[in-house]
C-alpha cells in the first residue's frame, strides 16, 4: 500500500511560532517544512534535537518527534539516540553559540564519529536569545553589549572547523534563499553518516544584514561562489603554486568526493568573513563507515535473543558453588 | 627435611592481607585465593588496597599495593580490621602495612627482597628483619624469590624474568596449604589463563609454594577454618560489587525488554563498569565512550527518548558535570539511572579511596527544585539488587534515578546467592502506543507517571524539552500557577513512590539504635554484633531508599532514645535526619578514605551505651 502523499501542513506543529518579526529562522522553517514531504519518511520516523538559542525553539515547530535539550548538549542527545534506534532520520538544530561555543566539544565528536545525525547550524554571528553578546562566529572588533570597545577574539570559520573534525559532509547555505537550501537539505538528508549545514541567517534585532552581501539580490549574484560537484567555480582558480584565489584564470573543478579534505578547506578559506565572495554549496560529501552502523542491527538481535535463560547463563558463568 | 605431620589448628575466622610492589600481581594472588576460598564454602569478604600511581618506582611506599580477605566459618561482614597474616614482598610492603598489625600477628616476607638498597628504597635505615622491628610479630622468612627460580628453572622455554614474575603464585601456594585451600580450583584458573612455558611456570611456583609450605619446618600449624554451613541454600558465586552492577543493569534490560545504553567517560573508580559492560555486546548491550561526562549523561538520556534503558555512571566531578542533563531528565521526564561510584573529594580529592560524601549532591545537588529518588547500595552482591531497583523505579515512574555506590563496595567481593531470572520482579515499560483521543504527553497515570511514546510510533509525535510545561499538554508555559503545580507535581511522584519499610535488626527496645547508609553496612552490623556478645544493647537499621526515606523512619527514630548515624561523610545523614525530623541524631563521621572498621564502630557504640 502506497503511503498517503504527505504535505506541508503534515510537519507543521500546533505551536504558535515565537521569533522577532523578521527573523531568518522563519524564512528556514519554511523551507524545512516545505521540502520535507519530498524526503518520503513519515514524521513519526523523524525527531528534532535542538539545544538552546533562538534556533533552539526549531524543534517544537516541527510536527514531528523533539527534544528540546539543554546549551550545546544537541549533538549528544543525538548520538544516544542514534544508538539506541538506526531507523530514524535525526535532526539536530543549533545556533553558532550553541554548537561552537558552549557545545563545541560534542560538535566535533559527533563529526568524528559520523554518527547519522544532520546539523543544521543557524550561523547568525550573534548571540540573540540573551539579547546581543558575540559570538564565537562574530567578526574581530564587533561592537556588542558584551564587547563595548570590540571583540577582540577572531572568529571560527564553521566550514574549516567542521572539515577539521574530520567531518564528511559540509555545506553551507542561505536562509532565504528558496532553492539552494532545499537542495542542500537533500543532499545532508541523503548522506549516510554525520551531515553539517551551516545556514548564514539574519538576526534583524542584533545584527541586521550581516549577509547582505550574499542575501541581496544584486550583491548575491556577484558575491555567491556556488559549488556544484563536477562543475567550474567561477570565480576561483588555481596559483602555479597549486594554492587556490579568488581571481579569473585556470579554472577550478569542484570535487566533493575528494578523499582528501584539503581541497575543501582551502575551498573554506576562500573568505573569512560573508562580506564578500564566498563560496555556498556543498564543500564536502565523502563515504566513510557510519558510528555503530553494523552494531546497532546486532546488538538489537542480540537484545531481542536475551532472555532469562541466559540471563541465569550469564549469572552463573564461572566458578560456582551450591548449598543443599 | 620431612614433617612428621602438620599440626592444625581450628579457627572460626581468619584475615589474610597480602601486600607487595603494584607489579608484584598481588590483586590477582589475592583474588585466586579468593576463589578457591569460595569455592571451598567459607563466607567471605575481600577488600583490594591500590596504589594511586599505575606504577609508582618499583620498591617505594608509594608503590605498594594490597589485598585483604577476611574468611570464615560463619556469616562475617567485612574485610575485617586487623589482619592475622601478612605476606609482605619486600620491604615497601612491610613499611607500609605494619602499623595494621596487632602484636602477636603473623607475617611472612619474601626475605629474598630485603637487599640493603631494597631497605633503603623503602625508608629503613637498617634491615627491619635485623633490627628489633619485628619483634612483636612472629615472623616467618621465607626466600621466595630463588625458591619460584629454582622451581621454575628446569622448564623449558620459561625465562628468568617468568621467575621473577611468578612469586606472587609462589606466595599464594604457601598460604593455600596455610589454610587447606582447594588446590584445583586454582590450578584450573592458571591453566586457563596462561599456555606454554608461563603456564608451566606459574603451576611450578604455586606447587612450590604449596610443597615449601608442607614440607619445611618453618611453618609448623596449618589452619583450617571450616566450611559456613549457616547459609541459606541456592547457588552461590564470588562476586564484587561492579560485577554485580552490570549483572543488575543487564537483569534490568532482559526483563524490561529495552536495550541498555550505557554512555560514560572514563573515571577512576568508575571506569570499572564501562569495562565489564563493554564485554557484554552478547547481551545486547550498548556501551559509548563519550567525549566527556556531560555527553556520557546526555547520550544516556537520548536513548530513552528512543525506547532505550539509558545509563550513565561516574564518580567525583563526573557528577558535577552530569548535574545539567540530569535536571534536563527531571523535567524531561524519561527514565534515566546515574550511578555514582563516591570516592573521597572535593575536586580530583582522593580518586583511588572511598567516601560517602555524595549524598546531599544526589539529594540536592542541582538547581531549581529537582527532585529524584536515590538509592545506595549496601554490599557487593546486594548493588545487583540495587541497581535493578533503580531501573524499575525509573522506568515506571519515568524518572531518573541516583543509585549511590562507592569504590569500598565496587571493589569488594562476597559470596553472593545468585538469583533466578524468573524470579526477578516484572519491569514494565508500558510505552504508549494507543491513539485513541488526543495525546498529552505530561497527562498522568495512578504513579503520577507521564506517558512514555518513543518515536515510531505513528501519531503520537510530541516535542519535550527543559522548558516548563504546561500540565497535560506539555506545551511551554511561563504561567506562574502552573509552575507551582507542576513543581509540586514532581515533587509528589518521587515521594510517592513505595518504599519498604525500615527493618530493625536487634531489640526494638534498645538502648541505641545505630542508623547507617550504604557501604557501612556490614561493618555496622559486625560493631554492633560484637557489643551484643558483650551485653550491650544495641539495635541496628540500614537505608537503602535515600528519597524517598521509608515511611517508619520518623517514628524509629523518635522511639529510640539515642540514634547514632555513622557515615564516612561529616555528618550529611544527620544532617537530613535533623532537618526532616527534627530528631537531635549523633553524627560519626570518618573522612580518612578508608571504610569504617568493625573495631571503630564497637567502640562508637559502646561509647553511647555508657
Amino acid at each position: 500500500m502506497a503511503a498517503p502523499e504527505l504535505t506541508k501542513a503534515d510537519f507543521q506543529s500546533d505551536q504558535e511560532t515565537r521569533w522577532c518579526p523578521g527573523c531568518g529562522d522563519y524564512a528556514v522553517l519554511a523551507a524545512v517544512q516545505s521540502f520535507f514531504p519530498a524526503l518520503g519518511i513519515p514524521p513519526e520516523r523523524i525527531v528534532f534535537v535542538s539545544g538552546i538559542g533562538c534556533a533552539g525553539r526549531f524543534a517544537y515547530y516541527m510536527d514531528t518527534y523533539g527534544m528540546h535539550g539543554i546549551h550545546g548538549r544537541g549533538p549528544a542527545l543525538a548520538t544516544g539516540l542514534a544508538s539506541a534506534r538506526d531507523d530514524l532520520s535525526i535532526w539536530v538544530v543549533t545556533g553558532d553559540g550553541d554548537a561552537l561555543s558552549i557545545g563545541g566539544n560534542h560538535l566535533i565528536h559527533a563529526l568524528r564519529r559520523n554518527v547519522p545525525v544532520k546539523i543544521l547550524l543557524f550561523n547568525n554571528q550573534i548571540y540573540g536569545l540573551t539579547k546581543g553578546q558575540a559570538s564565537p562566529t562574530s567578526e574581530r572588533g564587533k561592537v556588542t553589549k558584551s564587547t563595548p570597545f570590540g571583540s577582540i577574539d577572531g572568529p571560527f570559520n564553521p566550514v574549516s572547523l567542521a572539515l577539521g573534525a574530520e567531518a564528511t559532509f559540509v555545506a553551507r547555505t542561505i536562509d532565504t534563499d528558496k532553492q539552494h537550501l532545499p537542495m542542500v537539505l537533500r543532499a545532508a538528508a541523503e548522506h549516510e553518516g554525520a551531515a553539517l549545514v551551516e545556514i548564514y541567517q539574519n538576526c534583524p534585532v542584533f545584527n541586521d544584514g550581516a549577509f547582505d552581501a550574499l542575501r541581496d539580490r544584486k550583491r548575491g549574484e556577484i558575491n555567491r561562489i556556488h559549488l556544484e560537484h563536477g562543475q567550474p567555480i567561477r570565480g576561483v582558480t588555481r596559483d602555479p603554486d597549486g594554492s587556490l584565489r579568488l581571481g579569473e584564470g585556470e579554472p577550478v573543478i569542484h570535487d566533493a568526493h575528494r578523499e582528501d579534505p584539503s581541497f575543501a578547506f582551502a575551498l573554506s578559506r576562500l573568505s573569512s568573513s560573508p562580506d564578500g565572495p564566498t563560496p555556498i554549496g556543498i564543500f564536502r560529501d565523502v563515504r566513510r563507515p557510519v558510528s555503530g552502523r553494523e552494531l546497532t542491527g546486532q546488538l538489537a538481535a542480540a537484545h531481542a535473543g536475551a532472555d532469562d535463560a541466559s540471563l541465569d547463563a550469564l549469572m552463573r558463568a564461572g566458578d560456582t558453588w551450591t548449598i543443599s | 627435611m620431612e614433617k612428621e605431620e602438620a599440626r592444625t589448628e581450628t579457627r572460626e575466622r581468619v584475615v589474610v592481607r597480602m601486600a607487595g610492589d603494584s607489579g608484584d600481581g598481588m590483586q590477582l594472588a589475592g583474588s585466586r585465593f579468593t576463589d578457591a576460598t569460595a569455592v571451598f564454602g567459607n563466607d567471605l569478604a575481600t577488600l583490594p588496597d591500590f596504589p594511586a600511581e599505575i606504577r609508582a618506582p618499583a620498591g617505594t611506599v608509594a608503590g605498594v599495593s594490597a589485598f585483604q580477605i577476611h574468611f570464615a566459618s560463619r556469616d562475617i561482614l567485612t574485610p575485617g580490621d586487623a589482619p592475622d597474616v601478612l605476606v609482605a614482598m619486600n620491604p615497601a610492603a612491610l613499611k607500609a602495612n605494619l602499623p595494621l598489625m596487632r602484636r602477636g600477628a603473623t607475617i611472612l616476607v619474601n626475605e629474598d627482597a630485603f637487599s640493603v638498597r631494597a631497605v633503603q628504597k623503602a625508608g629503613y635505615a637498617v634491615s627491619p628483619l635485623e633490627d628489633g622491628t619485628l619483634d612483636p610479630y612472629t615472623v616467618k622468612r621465607v626466600p621466595m624469590s630463588s625458591l619460584t627460580t629454582r622451581a621454575v628453572e628446569g622448564i623449558e622455554g620459561a625465562t628468568s624474568r617468568d621467575a621473577q614474575k611468578a612469586k606472587n603464585l609462589f606466595a599464594l601456594g604457601v598460604l593455600s596449604w596455610l589454610y587447606d585451600r582447594p588446590v584445583d580450583v586454582t590450578e584450573r584458573w592458571i591453566r586457563g589463563k596462561f599456555s606454554g612455558p608461563v603456564c608451566e611456570a606459574n603451576l611450578a611456583a604455586f606447587r612450590a609454594g604449596w610443597s615449601f609450605g608442607e614440607t619445611s619446618e618453618l611453618i609448623d600449624v596449618q589452619v583450617k577454618v571450616d566450611r559456613n554451613v549457616d547459609v541459606a541454600p541456592g547457588t552461590y558465586r564470588n562476586i564484587n560489587g561492579t560485577e554485580a552492577t552490570a549483572l543488575g543493569l543487564i537483569a534490568a534490560s532482559v526483563k524490561s525488554g529495552l536495550p541498555l545504553v550505557f554512555g560514560a567517560y572514563p573515571i577512576t573508580p568508575a571506569s570499572d563498569l564501562l569495562h565489564a559492560l563493554a564485554r557484554r555486546q552478547d547481551m545486547g548491550v550498548r556501551t559509548i565512550q563519550a567525549e566527556d561526562e556531560i555527553a556520557a549523561a546526555s547520550m544516556a538520556l537520548g536513548a530513552a527518548f528512543g525506547g532505550a534503558l539509558g545509563v550513565t555512571c561516574t564518580s567525583g566531578p563526573g557528577l558535577d558535570l552530569k548535574t545539567e542533563t540530569i535536571g534536563l531528565a527531571v523535567m524531561l521526564e524519561l527514565p534515566m539511572v546515574i550511578i555514582d561510584v563516591q570516592r573521597a573529594g572535593p575536586s580530583t580529592g582522593m580518586p583511588t579511596k572511598t567516601e560517602q560524601s555524595d549524598l546531599l549532591q544526589a539529594l540536592y545537588g542541582r538547581h531549581g527544585e529537582s527532585p529524584l529518588p536515590v538509592l545506595a547500595a549496601q554490599s557487593p552482591g546486594q548493588c545487583f539488587e540495587a541497581v535493578y531497583e533503580a531501573a524499575r523505579i525509573a522506568i515506571t515512574y519515568r524518572t531518573p534515578v541516583i543509585l549511590l555506590s562507592d569504590l569500598f563496595v565496587a571493589n569488594s567481593s562476597e559470596p553472593w546467592r545468585i538469583p533466578q531470572a524468573a524470579a526477578l520482579a516484572p519491569i514494565d515499560p508500558n510505552f504508549r502506543t494507543s491513539t485513541s483521543g488526543p495525546f498529552l504527553p505530561y497527562s498522568r497515570d495512578d504513579n503520577l507517571a507521564r506517558p512514555w511514546a518513543i518515536p515510531g510510533t505513528p501519531g503520537l509525535q510530541h516535542r519535550i524539552g527543559g522548558l516548563e510545561k504546561a500540565d497535560r499538554t506539555g506545551a511551554i508555559s511561563y504561567d506562574g500557577p502552573n509552575h507551582a503545580r507542576m513543581t509540586q507535581l514532581r515533587a509528589e511522584k518521587v515521594d510517592g513512590i513505595p518504599v519498604p519499610d525500615l527493618q530493625i535488626h536487634g531489640e526494638t527496645d534498645a538502648d541505641l539504635l545505630v542508623l547507617g547508609w550504604g557501604s557501612s553496612y556490614g561493618t555496622i552490623r559486625a560493631g554492633a554484633r560484637r557489643v551484643r556478645e558483650g551485653g550491650g544493647r544495641v539495635a541496628t537499621a540500614h537505608l537503602q531508599h535515600l528519597r524517598p526515606l521509608p515511611a517508619n523512619v520518623g517514628p524509629l527514630l523518635r522511639k529510640f532514645e539515642r540514634v547514632l548515624v555513622p557515615e564516612m561523610n561529616s555528618g550529611q545523614l544527620a544532617h537530613e535526619l535533623r532537618a526532616r525530623y527534627l530528631v537531635d541524631v549523633i553524627s560519626y563521621g570518618k573522612v580518612q578514605g578508608q571504610p569504617l572498621l568493625p573495631s571503630e564502630m564497637e567502640q562508637e557504640i559502646w561509647r553511647h551505651l555508657s
